[in-house]
């Protein structure tokens, strides 16, 4: 690389400074302003979908699919919902929201330990030590990154808690981690905006020397996170993160904690672009005095953000394109054990899907008279990943080449889960 | 440099005894007379010898005082004072190895047996190993994996000027063994392991009973002495006492079990224990025999009924330590004679376990401790089983060249068989038979061939590359990127500023918190996590603007920068090779000579803005990340 002679440069010579790296794409040059884009045009062609990951996998028999009467049901009770089916008693807000997603009632996985269940559960694979497959996050926004070229933050944000990784697909397809409270860390440079691109384009020259030794795939991997790092520190969509920008009115419909903002941000971040966004809520390891904890803790939360979330979405026109995911690692059992609390259990349980166009309102498969088995149809991991990706419109024949050069089917060839398209 | 001379003195044929008093003097009367006897050993141990002799080396030492001939050293260490002393009058028969050990004169016959077997490897399969690493380069990475931090520029230069053929061997007895570096080997070897045992974010809660503080000072305690390995395992598995160190009955060993006791019916110190110290993956087999390996539901809870005489208790106030305690196991069914336990089929039918080890040994069932005391067995079994070395082993042959000789390294067994087996069995045995001295491993994994070979690749091995899924053949250095806290402390050292700041325990704390916003639980009762920062961009974001490289770039006084403005006299591209030894470990090239020159233009020729540029470019380069 030849050195020019430096001078003077505003934001966007900064950017067109470092254009000639070519990690950096074609995004960079258009600067931030889709936020002034109204809702009409981000309607287009804008696919999205928001994971809404419960840590410690949930009780769905407690929540989606309760046992009323049985020895294994607990104590609470179904409602009516808008859509046709029932849920607990302790998501009623989310009772009126049931027109917009659906219960998979058949779920049936074998991962029971939780390192094993969420990756599970984020890839489609179970672990292999020999390759490192990517999440859910990672394989949708590489998917979907193209589409979008006006995005200039991370097409993969992971909010309040830790996703699964990218995998074979690198580190450019990474999660952005950010806290619920949308704070990101170091943005702001110090130093003069022409300095730093001095720096910069220094640095760059160094970067490239050391990637052609020959060391390993790792050094390139860095050049590129730098791309997107410049990326996202000259982005005006960085403001996609300040949750507390939303009236009090709003916030309080989320609910004033990391879960609420969490789903707050993920419905901002959708609005300028970011086509994968995952938000966590934990702590739903519940081995003992499970249902006090769900009644007065877990479930108010998970209702108001979850119930805000879609109705924020359906009233911008963005849920028929973008899908939202509730699920765990795995469920737990139908059983009430000595301390009050139910265990790890991956046999039968639920998880909730819709939008995008996937059929909501209702139940999908069912379990037996004490949630212990699926009767008839079940579905895995694949299957709700590929029932996702083709509501996105991501075709099921994409294939991925593994870093060790083998094929691999996205969605790891999953069976579409019918009803949701019927 | 007093044991430079002890060294020397030994090299004449001296012979060197290394006493750690106090500590296992109250040891030793803790035990209640009890002598831990070690097996597989070739030498006795100070742990071996009988209480008279204890009392006689306690005589002689206050013998020598007077004669001064003794070197008296305080260790880091706040509760032990370790003395060493030589002199020829000994005529106690003292240990050579574990405590006492002293370096090596000569290159370990272990590393040519390693380089014999991966010379063979390579010329079987046809892969052309890359050429040796530059001193530069070795120097470097042998500081990384040694002690935590990259080296400084005065360390590296007088390696690379040492004509000597032998340097590397004295390179490595230097930092294994010099007092110099007690502290941070110590200190290395304590933060690796304080991961391994409580996870980057144990004790962080406010509602947890873990003491990091607490686990770490056991831990310092123990790498400062070079405490061997069987005896380090005994005392995690086994330890009874208080968390925090402030307390009375202080024993950090219980930080590693102390919140894994109480729930699930210890679940998780089950899992850990065989996961950590016999690299056995049991979790699974809670529920149902593992489908994949051999491991069935009923060796999981036999396994899990050594952990059941033990509970971890809260203080009564929150100023009071928690505490790990023993406590007799009345069995399910309520016979403390017959003490059992149940667990569920996946078929709903309850079977009955009592403590039954891997490899068939059962326990007499009572579940008194007075009468039989569980964990103690369980970790003479475990260190009996030959998973003990093995597990140890594979995890230092990975944290030194990258891979184990299995993928995961903590799954051994016959569903998972390891890479060069013979090599492997060899190590282990080894291992053993130095009395489990971690430091020689190490040694004989860093002098090896494998260890000395470059990162760069060439065409005939630029496919020995285990992402691709294949077996590691080590025929190059494989490219890693440093772990955060490697990040951080070389940080400090290519910084030159804030690190010796404070209290051991105030820097730690420092550090902790920097951690501690790359670390994100997972919301589970067994309090996993990840770490999301290496090659993110949150890493990118921190490094480019975050506090610490900041205040490198800002001269502050003591730093790398500092000192050479304050030297008038230094030309600006040589104080551009000084930034390129300090962060990079190697002088400029002539590419970035350029570029630091285009940099000095850009800052109009004053050529301290452009050091802060160009400091600001080496420590950001992928280059610097990486232990290469």
């Amino acid at each position: 690389m030849r050195f020019s002679t430096p001078s003077g440069m505003n934001r966007r010579h900064f950017m067109s400074h470092l254009a000639g790296a070519s990690a950096l794409g074609a995004s960079a040059l258009a600067l931030g302003h889709t936020l002034q884009l109204n809702a009409n045009q981000l309607k287009r062609n804008r696919k999205s979908a928001i994971l809404l990951w419960m840590g410690g996998g949930p009780a769905s028999i407690d929540i989606w699919d309760l046992k009323p009467g049985a020895a294994t049901g607990g104590p609470f009770k179904p409602i009516a919902t808008n859509g046709d089916l029932q849920i607990c008693e302790h998501m009623p807000m989310m009772a009126k929201n049931m027109d917009k997603m659906s219960i998979v009632r058949a779920m049936s996985t074998r991962e029971a330990d939780h390192d094993r269940g969420r990756y599970y559960m984020h890839t489609g694979y179970v672990p292999n030590p020999n390759v490192q497959y990517p999440s859910y996050g990672s394989v949708i926004s590489h998917q979907l990154a193209h589409t979008r070229p006006e995005l200039e933050i991370p097409p993969f944000i992971a909010v309040g808690g830790g996703s699964e990784g990218p995998g074979f697909l690198g580190m450019a397809w990474a999660p952005f981690t950010v806290d619920a409270n949308g704070q990101v860390r170091d943005l702001a440079p110090g130093i003069e905006m022409n300095r730093m691109a001095q720096r910069v384009q220094a640095l760059r020259q160094m970067e490239s020397e050391f990637i052609a030794e020959r060391r390993g795939a790792a050094a390139e991997e860095h050049a590129k996170v730098i791309g997107k790092t410049l990326n996202l520190m000259t982005s005006q969509q960085m403001s996609a993160f300040q949750v507390n920008q939303e009236s009090t009115e709003v916030q309080e419909r989320y609910g004033r904690n990391n879960f609420g903002r969490s789903c707050l941000m993920a419905r901002r971040l959708v609005e300028v672009g970011v086509p994968f966004v995952e938000c966590t809520l934990g702590g739903w390891d519940n081995h003992q005095n499970i249902f006090p904890t769900l009644q007065n803790n877990l479930l108010p939360t998970l209702d108001r953000a979850m119930s805000a979330l879609l109705e924020d979405l359906a009233q911008r026109g963005l849920l028929q394109d973008t899908a939202v995911i509730w699920m765990g690692e795995f469920g737990r059992t139908p059983r009430i054990n000595g301390n009050a609390g139910r265990d790890h259990w991956a046999r039968s349980w639920s998880v909730a899907v819709g939008g995008a166009g996937m059929k909501p309102g209702i139940a999908i498969g069912e379990t037996n008279a004490d949630g212990t088995e699926i009767v008839g149809t079940s579905w895995s991991s694949e299957d709700l990943m590929a029932s996702v990706c083709k509501s996105l419109g991501i075709s099921l024949e994409t294939t991925f080449t593994s870093t060790d050069g083998r094929p691999m089917k996205i969605a790891n060839s999953g069976k579409i889960i019918q009803e949701l398209f019927t | 440099m007093a044991l430079c001379e002890v060294q020397r003195i030994v090299g004449a044929g001296l012979f060197p005894v290394r006493i750690l008093l106090f500590a296992d003097v109250l040891n030793f009367f803790h035990s209640g007379g009890r002598i831990n006897p070690s097996k597989n050993q070739r030498e006795p141990r100070l742990a071996c010898f009988s209480a008279p002799i204890w009392l006689l080396c306690l005589t002689f030492t206050a013998t020598l005082f007077s004669n001064g001939e003794l070197i008296a050293q305080t260790t880091i260490n706040s509760h032990i004072t370790s003395v060493q002393f030589t002199t020829s009058r000994m005529s106690v028969e003292a240990p050579e190895l574990g405590y006492g050990a002293r370096g090596f004169n000569d290159i370990p016959p272990q590393v040519l047996r390693i380089n014999d077997q991966f010379e063979s490897i390579w010329a079987e399969t046809g892969l052309r190993p890359s050429s040796e690493a530059t001193d530069y380069e070795w120097c470097r990475r042998v500081h990384l994996d040694l002690i935590g931090r990259i080296p400084t520029v005065e360390e590296l230069s007088s390696f690379v000027q040492d004509k000597a053929d032998d340097k590397r061997l004295k390179l490595v007895n230097r930092l294994l063994y010099d007092d110099f570096y007690t502290e941070e080997i110590a200190r290395n070897w304590t933060t690796l392991w304080t991961n391994l045992l409580i996870g980057r974010t144990g004790g962080n809660g406010n509602n947890s009973m873990i003491s990091r503080t607490g686990m770490q000072k056991y831990l310092r305690d123990s790498f400062a002495r070079n405490k061997p390995y069987d005896q380090l395992a005994k005392e995690l598995i086994t330890a009874t006492g208080s968390a925090q160190p402030d307390a009375v009955d202080f024993n950090g060993a219980t930080n590693f079990l102390i919140d894994k006791v109480n729930m699930e019916n210890a679940a998780q110190a089950t899992a850990a224990t065989s996961r950590i110290f016999l690299g056995v993956q049991v979790q699974c087999t809670q529920c149902h025999n593992h489908p994949f390996n051999d491991w069935k539901q009923q060796k999981y809870w036999e396994f899990n009924a050594f952990f059941r005489q033990v509970r971890g208790f809260r203080g009564a106030t929150d100023a009071e330590s928690p505490k790990l305690v023993d406590q007799d196991f009345r069995g399910e069914s309520g016979n403390i004679d017959e003490a059992d336990l149940f667990y569920e089929l996946r078929n709903g039918q309850l079977k009955v376990a009592y403590p039954v080890f891997f490899d068939g040994t059962s326990l007499p069932r009572s579940g008194y401790v007075q009468a039989i005391n569980r964990r103690e067995k369980v970790s003479e079994l475990i260190i009996q089983s030959p998973w003990f070395a093995q597990a140890q082993v594979n995890r230092i042959w990975e944290h030194f060249l990258g891979y184990g000789f299995t993928k995961p390294v903590d799954d051994l067994g016959s569903h998972n068989p390891p890479a060069y087996p013979d090599l492997f069995e060899f190590l282990s045995e080894e291992f053993r038979n130095s009395g489990y001295d971690l430091r020689r491993l190490m040694a004989w994994v860093v002098l090896s061939k494998p260890y000395a070979l470059s990162s760069k690749t060439n065409k005939g091995n630029e496919r020995d590359d285990p992402l691709m899924g294949l077996t590691p053949a080590f025929s190059h250095f494989y490219l890693r990127q440093m772990r955060a806290e490697e990040l951080y402390e070389s940080l400090q050292i290519a910084s030159g500023a804030g690190a010796q700041t404070g209290s051991y325990e105030e820097q730690e704390a420092r550090k902790n918190r920097w951690l501690q916003q790359f670390a994100t639980e997972f919301g589970t009762d067994e309090g996993d996590e990840t770490t999301q920062f290496n090659g993110t961009i949150s890493q990118v974001l921190m490094m480019f603007n975050g506090e610490m490289v900041r205040s490198a770039t800002a001269a502050e006084p003591g730093s790398v920068l500092a000192k050479l403005f304050s030297d008038n006299g230094t030309k600006y591209l040589d104080a551009v090779d000084h930034l390129f030894l300090a962060g990079l470990s190697r002088p400029a090239k002539k590419s970035e000579r350029d570029m630091a020159q285009f940099l000095l233009q850009a800052r109009q020729g004053d050529s301290r803005e452009a050091l802060r540029d160009v400091w600001w470019v080496v420590l950001n380069s992928n280059q610097f990340l990486f232990n290469y």
